[in-house]
């Protein structure tokens, strides 16, 4: 168990995440707008999101699958009954004055799902719920000293709010808690996860209590699009908290917010000013009802999710676990993996993929999607090194260039002449002439200094340019030292 | 045909005479016009519409000539107020809307211009038909047409929300006009000013363009002369739509056909809860004719039950506010309409909304407020909810018996202006017969049958299973021959 030493003794830090997911949909939840990321401000509004007189939501069904397939993916419960509700409060980017979410009847209940430690330990998270609802259009307040401006493009978009249970217990479990779930929301295709342009945020509800006893009072941290600050948030609010407790204060419940700039939490607003939002059942809406036929329907198109791919990873290519958390962690360094290592030698495949490839593409500042080098040339270097054809070393110059121009194996090794010299007369006559040129060398060896063997090697190697196959010139070497 | 014979006829009289080649469409048109502009001491538009009138009208005498005539084709109904209408001030009656000019067509109006329907202009309303006297519209109140016999002075008014539709139907300003009822609004000012009021079952017209007031309860209906008028109209304005999620897919039958004149061995319900305390006299005898004229025409009456109709009321006023508090947010000065600046975001919130709705839009939103806030919402909101429940199982159970119910419209005749508006609670219960219907979602249809004894109308309403509006309108074509109600209000306003 984590705990954090305090000046009176241990305390355990409870943590819930409330993450909203932007749903991958062409058109917003309760209109045909498109959700394209990045359009010039309000183009990308309809009369229903900017809530004209008598506009009327009509919800999306892309949206619905979609919330279901997450919840599928969660290993939830589908609730095949659900009810849209109204959150009312007052803001200039919400036209309505209400946002349209689920309150007491989301369409998706409780599910779980397991967090990857850094120990290479695992835990079980439980999820409360997942619901629908709309996100709210985006207040500028710096574009002028004394308006602010609205832009709708947003308003109406699909969120998914997915709330765990109060089961994570430090910043790092709360990290791998969102890696997770982002990996799979992108393995479902249900929210693309960038954290960065604002489709993945998370609001934290921090609380502390001595081990083993009640859940304390809850704080909460909203509106985090980052995990490094959700680690420093999560870190600073604990801390805070520990300190008044052992002060002898009490935590008030309240919604904070993390200065990213100081990197500490405060005050947004207390529970007596928190809103009423006076939810209740949306009358433009049908209660939503599912066709359990349907949920079938997309349950069996479920794509093999990170953790199912990972232990198929570790028994199918016999790799070690944790290289097989790095490799499933996105779904196409997963399948770019996995092309190379089909009918190949599954570590050497998974060596070259995580060693050489990950890290040229990070020196060269790019991503496994617009690799230059292809997984089938990958695995077309590979088969020359298991056909002798090239060495393991020469193979790195092979892959350079492979990187560089894009081309495959065969062509990079005729075009330089890399292949490997297995012509045994040629690997004697070049074992030959640097006895010849060494004959003192020889004498100290005849006189018991065996390591000098070794030089012999490597001085073969080189006169061949590196491409004489090692194992050759020391049996030959050998054979030739015993005369 | 004279200019003013034209404005005598009935909707589906002037459709026969257009076809008939009797009259053009521009000429029927005029007529209207010249009528709608020689009453404006009725106040019965907020927005007039005489020049696109015309041009549509000439429009329709095209397609009449090439033989493509629409169901409505070139003929002058009027707009209320409430129906987003594409390029002309939409209201809703309210000064926060006083300057909005939709880009969009409400789907109800857009059914009737594609019928061929000519628009006058936008009709005066209670301020997002929250009324029931036509006094809370921010563009005034609308007179209505008829004045008591003995006291001509006494300025009447029409009923509402829907007052400035029913008063322009009973002047003869429009041939008919669209109405909207959430707690009454088509049937109590139907019955104030004489004439047809139609409110359809939830989910038969489309809500989308419609400014809503109270969404599980808005439905938009016809207003006309004759139960045949209201039938033709309602063919033209119903039908499933996908852009409101509430509409029913449901084939809209020809309403007109189903005016067979025929009850025999119909069942009549008439409840024993609508026996009201305080009922006038005159519309208890009117009551009691009704179910006489229905028995001669050889319908069975009986008397039904439906118990919960005392908690209609007080229902109806949790519900409908709390869904207007919220349906009003919008109305923020942000985007559209009338805006008045402040200091910061909430003084220009307070400062719009203050002054740009008045004091009944305020009244009610803060009873909607009230009934869904924390620690009140499980009181007012659902138990009300409940209560509605049960309301909609009484009809249920009451049309295991009968094939439709017979009520009095309203418990009183059209009163002066003035006379309830500081009282909201008397106000409030000139919809004790109507809402009931409402909150059940069922058809209900309000006609004219008979004058009180100062000669102003009285109506009698009809209540229907859900989507049966043809059993509504079939009783109600024989009542209306029984009645055979011909009394109207003297021309007065052209003098004024």
């Amino acid at each position: 168990m984590s705990v954090i030493r305090g000046a009176t003794g241990d305390w355990e830090v409870v943590i819930g995440l409330e993450v909203h997911a932007q749903v991958i949909s062409n058109s917003k939840l309760f209109s045909g707008s498109s959700t394209t990321f990045g359009a010039e401000p309000n183009t990308q509004v309809s009369l229903v999101d900017a809530a004209m007189p008598g506009m009327l939501p009509v919800i999306n069904r892309k949206c619905v699958e979609q919330a279901i397939r997450t919840g599928l993916g969660l290993n939830a419960r589908i609730n095949l009954y659900s009810v849209f509700d109204r959150k009312n409060y007052f803001y200039a980017d919400l036209p309505q004055g209400y946002q349209i979410s689920q309150y007491k009847q989301p369409i998706v209940g409780e599910g779980s799902l397991t967090i990857d430690l850094p120990d290479g330990s695992t835990r079980e998270i439980g999820i409360e719920r997942l619901h629908l609802e709309q996100d709210a259009g985006k207040s500028i307040h710096d574009l002028h000293p004394a308006k602010t401006f609205v832009d709708l493009n947003r308003s109406g978009v699909a969120l998914m709010e997915i709330v765990s249970k109060p089961d994570l217990r430090s910043a790092d479990e709360a990290s791998a808690y969102v890696t997770k779930l982002r990996s799979i929301l992108r393995y479902l295709g249900t929210c693309d996860g960038n954290m960065q342009e604002g489709s993945m945020r998370a609001d934290v509800n921090v609380s502390v209590r001595r081990p083993g006893a009640p859940y304390g009072t809850r704080c909460e941290i909203k509106n985090m699009n980052s995990m490094r600050f959700i680690r420093q948030a999560i870190e600073f609010e604990a801390r805070r908290q520990i300190d008044i407790l052992e002060d002898g204060g009490t935590i008030d419940q309240e919604t904070r917010l993390f200065d990213t700039k100081r990197g500490v939490t405060r005050t947004m607003r207390s529970k007596e000013e928190a809103h009423d939002y006076r939810y209740f059942p949306d009358p433009d809406l049908l209660p939503l009802e599912l066709d359990p036929a349907w949920v079938e329907e997309i349950r069996a198109t479920l794509p093999e999710l990170p953790d199912a791919k990972r232990e198929r990873f570790i028994r199918e290519y016999g790799i070690k676990p944790y290289d097989a958390g790095v490799l499933v962690s996105e779904q196409i360094s997963a399948d770019f993996f996995e092309a190379v290592a089909r009918g190949r030698d599954g570590k050497l495949a998974a060596n070259w993929v995580m060693g050489e490839l990950f890290g040229a593409l990070n020196k060269a500042g790019r991503s496994i999607a617009d690799s230059p080098v292809s997984a089938e040339n990958l695995g077309g270097l590979i088969d020359r090194i298991a056909d002798n054809t090239i060495s393991g070393r020469i193979a790195k110059q092979v892959f350079e260039e492979m990187f560089e121009t894009g081309a495959d194996a065969d062509t990079i090794i005729e075009e330089k002449g890399l292949r490997q010299v297995t012509d045994t007369g040629a690997i004697a006559e070049l074992v030959d002439q640097v006895i010849r040129d060494n004959p003192d060398k020889i004498a100290e060896i005849k006189a018991g200094k065996e390591k000098l063997k070794g030089w012999f090697v490597g001085q073969v190697m080189k006169a061949s340019k590196g491409k004489a196959n090692p194992q050759m010139v020391n049996q030959i070497l050998a054979e030739k030292l015993k005369d | 045909m004279s200019t003013a014979d034209l404005t005598e006829l009935g909707l589906a009289e002037a459709r026969d005479g257009l076809k008939a080649g009797d009259f053009s469409a521009r000429e029927l048109v005029d007529a209207h016009i010249e009528a709608m502009e020689a009453a404006q001491v009725l106040n019965a538009f907020i927005t007039e519409t005489p020049d696109l009138a015309r041009e549509r009208a000439a429009a329709a005498d095209k397609r009449i000539a090439a033989g493509e005539a629409g169901l409505l084709e070139g003929l002058p109904i009027g707009i209320k107020d409430l129906f987003c209408t594409d390029g002309v001030r939409t209201t809703a009656g309210s000064r926060i809307l006083d300057n909005f000019i939709p880009v969009y067509e409400s789907t109800v109006t857009a059914k009737l211009r594609e019928a061929g329907a000519v628009m006058l202009g936008k009709l005066n309303l209670d301020e997002f038909a929250m009324g029931s006297s036509n006094e809370t519209s921010y563009f005034g109140p609308v007179r209505n047409p008829w004045r008591r016999a003995g006291d001509p002075a006494a300025e009447l008014v029409p009923g509402g929300s829907s007052g400035g539709s029913a008063a322009a139907v009973a002047a003869r300003l429009a041939l008919a006009a669209t109405g909207t009822d959430t707690g009454g609004s088509i049937r109590q000012p139907a019955a104030f000013t004489g004439i047809v009021g139609l409110k359809p079952t939830y989910g038969r017209c489309s809500r989308w363009g419609i400014i809503a007031f109270a969404s599980s309860l808005d439905q938009a209906g016809p207003m006309g002369r004759s139960v045949r008028d209201v039938a033709l109209m309602l063919r033209a304005m119903a039908g499933f739509d996908e852009k409101d999620s509430t509409s029913v897919d449901a084939p809209v039958p020809d309403y007109e056909a189903a005016l067979t004149g025929d009850v025999r061995g119909l069942k009549v319900g008439v409840p024993v809860e609508y026996r009201a305390d305080g009922m006038p006299e005159e519309i208890s005898a009117l009551w009691q004719q009704g179910m006489e004229w229905l028995r001669a025409a050889g319908a069975e009456v009986r008397e039904i039950s439906l118990p919960h109709t005392k908690y209609a009321l007080p229902t109806y006023y949790i519900v409908a506010p709390a869904e207007a508090s919220s349906n009003l947010a919008r109305y923020d000065g942000v985007r559209y309409g009338h805006r008045e600046d402040g200091g910061n975001l909430i003084e220009m919130y307070e400062n719009t909304r203050g002054s740009g709705f008045g004091d009944e839009v305020q009244r009610r939103i803060m009873i909607g407020t009230y009934v869904l806030s924390a620690g009140y919402y499980d009181a007012y909101y659902l138990k009300a909810q409940k209560v509605r429940t049960l309301i909609a199982r009484d009809f249920s159970d009451a049309f295991g018996d009968v094939d439709v119910i017979l009520t009095p419209t309203a418990p009183s005749a059209a009163f002066a202006r003035g006379e309830k508006t500081d009282d909201p609670l008397s106000m409030y219960l000139n919809d004790v017969f109507t809402v009931p219907a409402s909150l059940a979602g069922l058809p209900g249809i309000s006609l004219p049958c008979g004058l009180n004894g100062e000669g102003l109308p009285l109506g009698l309403q009809l209540i229907g299973r859900a989507f049966d509006e043809e059993t509504v309108l079939r009783v109600a074509g024989v009542l209306e021959e029984a009645a055979a109600f011909d009394a109207r209000p003297a021309q007065w306003w052209r003098e004024a």
